[in-house]
């Protein structure tokens, strides 16, 4: 293993944050720290994930999508971020493509994603 | 008061979460067995300055000439030797190995690399310039530089004028980088932000030089042991006594 690749890997032991498993179509909440002066809360985020990027790693990213009055909102979060509270798996989702961005073209009826009921996480599946 | 900077290998980069919520992007840098291998002092050179050398080499790859300069020292072949100025006072002794400890959390560094090749590039990726129009009648020279002077008078290029040209490979300073994390026992120092470089190449790293000293800095330099430091002194000494 290279130098980097130790390091990350440290610092993602040393994190400790354990992700849930979930992939591009499934609906997320993540729980997001927000600072008013000096006092922070956790603020709600819910929406479909459209996109994971850069793996599993330090580097992991992945985008919510979620229509807000109206108007869709996209959010970025790093994996790891220390700003992350917790991420909960709200829906299984069932979807043919990584990356959903066809979802920004659409509204309404068109751009709702059906729902897997038997899902089997991969982890489990070896086991 | 000058003291000697270090010999890194850039890694490469990756970033780090803090407690805060900030995400810090870092430059790895690496020493490896960072060793003085001479002296340059007043009377003999007429300055002083310290001679460090980086990573250990295979003896069969050492010209025979440096070979020779290597076991006056009695320090291992290096792959890497490069000179630091430095006060008469901060003077280390041959043989003493430098520690990662030696640059501090937060303090400010200057970096500088051989910036990675272009080759021959055109005059907007080299100086930036804005080239020729998309539409009104320009063809073929979008991405040309235009026009490179007058008339008649003076009826010549300035010299110096920016043109294309080769790009890339030229020794780079990034001034003010933040140390943010160093690590001794494996030798590592995390930088905010890019180095000039590519990964595996050598850069020099130099406290800042215009930012005010600090006073956490360490003198003459952090060695790896004070146990290394008096084995160093003895071979010195040893030195000495042979010359």
């Amino acid at each position: 293993m290279d130098l980097i690749a130790q390091l990350e890997a440290e610092q993602v032991a040393a994190l400790g944050k354990t992700i849930p498993d979930f992939k591009a179509g499934d609906t997320i909440r993540v729980g997001y720290k927000v600072t008013e002066g000096t006092r922070t809360r956790v603020q709600m985020y819910e929406g479909v994930c459209i996109s994971r990027k850069n793996g599993k790693g330090i580097a992991g990213s992945f985008t919510v999508r979620k229509i807000s009055f109206g108007e869709g909102v996209e959010r970025v979060f790093p994996l790891f971020s220390t700003n992350i509270d917790s991420i909960t798996v709200v829906r299984r989702g069932k979807v043919r493509r990584a990356k959903l961005y066809y979802l920004r073209t659409r509204r309404g009826k068109s751009a709702r994603i059906a729902e897997v009921t038997n899902y089997k996480s991969l982890d489990d599946a070896q086991a | 008061m000058l003291r000697t900077g270090v010999i890194a290998k850039k890694v490469g980069m990756t970033r780090l979460f803090m407690e805060d919520g900030r995400q810090v992007p870092v430059t790895v840098l690496q020493l490896d067995n960072l060793q003085v291998i001479a002296q340059r002092t007043a009377d003999k050179d007429g300055y002083t300055a310290v001679q460090l050398g980086a990573s250990n080499a295979k003896v069969k790859r050492v010209s025979k000439a440096m070979r020779g300069h290597f076991a006056t020292a009695q320090v291992e072949p290096k792959r890497k030797v490069a000179e630091f100025r430095v006060a008469p006072e901060n003077l280390i002794p041959v043989g003493a190995e430098i520690a990662a400890n030696h640059y501090f959390d937060g303090q400010f560094v200057d970096v500088s690399g051989i910036s990675i090749g272009k080759g021959f590039a055109g005059a907007m990726k080299r100086h930036n310039f804005g080239g020729l129009r998309a539409s009104h009648g320009v063809s073929v020279s979008h991405r040309s530089h235009g026009s490179t002077g007058q008339c008649q008078d003076p009826g010549r290029v300035f010299k110096g004028k920016k043109m294309a040209g080769h790009l890339g490979a030229v020794r780079v300073t990034t001034q003010n980088l933040q140390v943010v994390r160093t690590d001794v026992e494996r030798g590592v120092i995390m930088v905010k932000g890019a180095v000039p470089g590519s990964k595996g190449g050598w850069v020099t790293v130099k406290d800042a030089v215009k930012k005010p000293t600090a006073e956490s800095t360490v003198y003459p330099a952090a060695l790896k042991s004070a146990a290394t430091a008096a084995v160093a002194d003895a071979v010195e000494g040893g030195e000495n006594n042979e010359g």
